[in-house]
């Protein structure tokens, strides 16, 4: 490898890669070419830089600037001006990098600025494909330190003192997981990662497989070894192609570099590490389905204790942990558990990764400490909502989780505060709604989902869960009736109390937290047959404003189901309501403005 | 892997080579790189000194290169900018006056006067 004086990152993560990083590092490698100067410039494809709305992203160092949405024609741009010549190009530089002519570093970005990465630290750092890059920024460093200097209780100590708790969702000690598992008796133990990622609008697990996937390599054998196993498994969903393909290309390099296999550094410690591909069923995430999906039996949970630390993977002791938690570890590890549980707040340590989408200008991953407040994440890293729309609502946790409104959002982000606010952490989605969302479409979407991904083994969820659909798919189409609020009341608690797994314990929250801060919303679908944000179309009238029409016939022209009456130049247009099918197809063709929908 | 130096070891190798990603202390070598400075030859003179850095195993000397300061006649120039020295601009180059620039002024700290802009226009 020889020295160069400039690197150029392309990021290669899953956004990028459809929004068409792979034409534009095709496009550098051939532009270099020409220039003659492919010796002097690296070119080097890196996980997600977390910015995916700005993609995709090419980042030029030693200047460290950062051009976003780049194509495939300003890439020659970008070598002829500044790799030949050294003259940044302004005009493709990420718009919040630059100010006042002054450009800014990465860090100084406001999306960069609050964050603090450290299961992400590697990502869009490093050529996720080449272990070397991994090694020099620390790696393997952590699993030498503890295979050399460490006894295996000393590790779980370390991992207890940190205040580690599981990022899959669930909130549970990390420490404690290992030391149950470290202390179950059995001839073989396992180590699982879940990279399941199935709610809508989480892809931090993803990423960070992509980005690092070392780090899981690494990790799952630090807690092999903590906790007596020599054999991992990681339950990932086929639709992730690039992670599974960067973890393949991370397990047989650290095999060939002895990492993995038998007698690693020196001590009594065997690991290895097999891919388990998953049919992206949103129950496998739950660890007992999932346990079942490995051993190739149909992915349904099954009533816990036991629990897997005690009765896992083919019936043996299994230590299955989330991929953003394992990310940590190394880290705690080489830093030291006290420095991990300054981060963050009193009962929720370290740092957690998001994924910031819906009604948010900077859609992407972000890694903040706990603690971080809402208003936070979405004003000053993600950028505010688009449009000038007012903030309305904050979904986390994806299907399991629920609506936080506007007034509570100043709360900072822990496990116990969503929980107390009806929500929860689950893997760290994050949907922005506007003034312009329904809430009541919102619950009817994740319910929908749910309902879907049921995995049909429980009478609560599997009925319980269709009947809510049923009742909410009513409300929004105009036919509520009176004691439907009550109704759902009364089977989420009952759904939330008697289903057998996380899924259905899980699923009426959307529902309740809706019901508990957008109550008013549902009475006004139910009693007087309104959307009041105009969403929801069984409930909406479009309607010609006789003062402003210009009796042109536009509309007319336009209506699909010919339902607008009128003479031109002569009548005021007007729209039959029975045929109207409520397409907006009128609200557009309007030249004057003279048709809303109310 | 066997043992903690192996792995060092590859660290150490790996890291020289992305250190450009990492921190922006140390020296910086900036080259003048306008179509006048490449016409005069500023490309060889900035290979020059990325094999002298290798060669040397300098670990925090970065290259970096600029547009046209205005001063075209005396192409190829660089400004080295040292920690707590400021920037000294030197010009005229040959790959000769590169390798020296490297050894006297980036290595030992020692200036080379003869070859600055202040030298030259007297």
């Amino acid at each position: 490898m020889d020295l160069y004086r400039a690197h150029v990152l392309v990021c290669g993560g899953t956004g990028c890669v459809s929004s068409g990083c792979n034409e534009i590092i095709e496009k550098f490698k051939e532009s270099l070419k020409i220039h003659g100067i492919e010796r002097e410039i690296k070119l080097v494809k890196t996980g997600c830089f977390g910015l995916c709305e700005a993609g995709p992203i090419v980042i030029v160092y030693p200047e460290g600037a950062f051009y976003s949405r780049i194509n495939p024609e300003d890439v020659d741009i970008i070598v002829e001006e500044h790799l030949l010549k050294g003259r940044i190009v302004k005009s493709l530089l990420f718009k919040d990098s630059v100010e006042e002519d002054k450009i800014k570093a990465i860090e100084e970005v406001g999306f960069y600025k609050k964050q603090l990465r450290i299961a992400l630290r590697n990502c869009g750092v490093i050529d996720p494909e080449a272990i070397e890059e991994y090694i020099a920024f620390d790696g393997y460093k952590a699993l030498a330190t503890v295979l050399t200097e460490l006894q295996p209780t000393e590790v779980i100590e370390i991992i207890k003192e940190s205040g580690l708790r599981g990022r899959g969702g669930g909130g549970f000690p990390t420490g404690l997981k290992w030391e149950f598992t470290a202390k179950a008796e059995g001839d073989q133990k396992y180590i699982a990662t879940n990279a399941d990622e199935g709610d809508p609008g989480a892809f931090m697990d993803r990423s960070i497989l992509e980005g690092d996937p070392h780090v899981i390599v690494e990790a799952m054998a630090i807690a092999g070894y903590a906790v007596g196993s020599d054999m991992g498994y990681v339950y990932v969903r086929a639709e992730y192609p690039i992670a599974v393909e960067r973890l393949q290309i991370a397990i047989d390099d650290a095999r060939e570099q002895g990492l993995l296999g038998k007698g690693i550094f020196g001590a009594d410690f065997n690991f290895d590490i097999e891919i388990r591909l998953g049919a992206g069923a949103f129950v496998c995430g739950e660890e007992t389905a999932l346990i079942n999906s490995i051993e190739g039996k149909r992915g349904m949970p099954r009533p816990r204790p036991p629990f897997p630390a005690q009765s896992g993977i083919w019936g043996k002791p299994t230590l299955l942990n989330n991929v953003e938690t394992y990310a940590s570890i190394p880290q705690i590890i080489l830093n030291g558990a006290e420095w991990f549980s300054k981060i963050g707040t009193e009962k929720s340590k370290g740092t957690k990764v998001f994924a910031l989408g819906g009604k948010i200008n900077n859609t992407g991953l972000l890694e903040i400490p706990m603690g971080t407040t809402i208003r936070e994440v979405i004003y000053d890293i993600g950028g505010g909502i688009p449009n000038g729309k007012a903030f309305k609502a904050v979904q986390t946790g994806g299907p399991s989780g629920g609506c936080i409104p506007m007034e509570h959002i100043d709360t900072p982000i822990d496990y116990d505060s969503l929980i107390e606010l009806g929500s929860m952490m689950g893997s760290g989605g994050m949907i922005v709604m506007d003034e312009d969302n329904c809430m009541i479409d919102i619950a009817r979407f994740f319910l929908d989902f749910t309902v879907e991904e049921s995995c049909g083994k429980c009478p609560p969820c599997r009925i319980g869960t269709k009947r809510m659909l049923e009742i909410l798919d009513n409300i929004t189409e105009g036919k509520g009736k009176p004691g439907d609020i009550e109704k759902l009341e009364r089977l989420s608690k009952n759904i939330k109390e008697s289903s057998l797994c996380g899924l259905g314990q899980t699923a009426p929250n959307p529902v309740l937290s809706t019901i508990k801060y957008f109550r008013n919303e549902y009475e006004s679908h139910i009693n007087d047959k309104k959307c009041l944000s105009g969403v929801c179309q069984e409930l909406l009238q479009f309607v010609v404003i006789d003062e402003l029409c210009k009796k042109c016939g536009i509309c007319a022209v336009k209506c699909p189901a010919s339902c607008i009456d009128g003479v031109k130049g002569k009548e005021i247009y007007s729209i039959r309501q029975e045929d109207c099918i409520k397409c907006g197809a009128c609200v557009d063709a309007c030249p004057f403005k003279a048709i809303i929908k109310e | 892997m066997k043992t903690i130096q192996e792995l060092e070891k590859i660290r150490k190798e790996t890291l020289e080579k992305i250190s450009l990603r990492k921190d922006r202390k140390g020296t910086r070598i900036v080259v003048g790189m306008a179509t006048c400075g490449i016409a005069s030859g500023a490309r060889t003179i900035m290979m020059v000194l990325l094999d002298e850095i290798k060669k040397r195993n300098l670990h925090d000397v970065t290259v970096t290169q600029t547009g046209c300061v205005g001063a075209c006649r005396l192409e190829p120039m660089i400004d080295v900018y040292k920690e707590g020295e400021g920037k000294t601009t030197y010009v005229d180059l040959t790959p000769e006056k590169a390798k020296r620039i490297v050894s006297d002024h980036i290595v030992n700290g020692n200036i080379i006067d003869v070859y600055t802009i202040g030298a030259y226009e007297r």
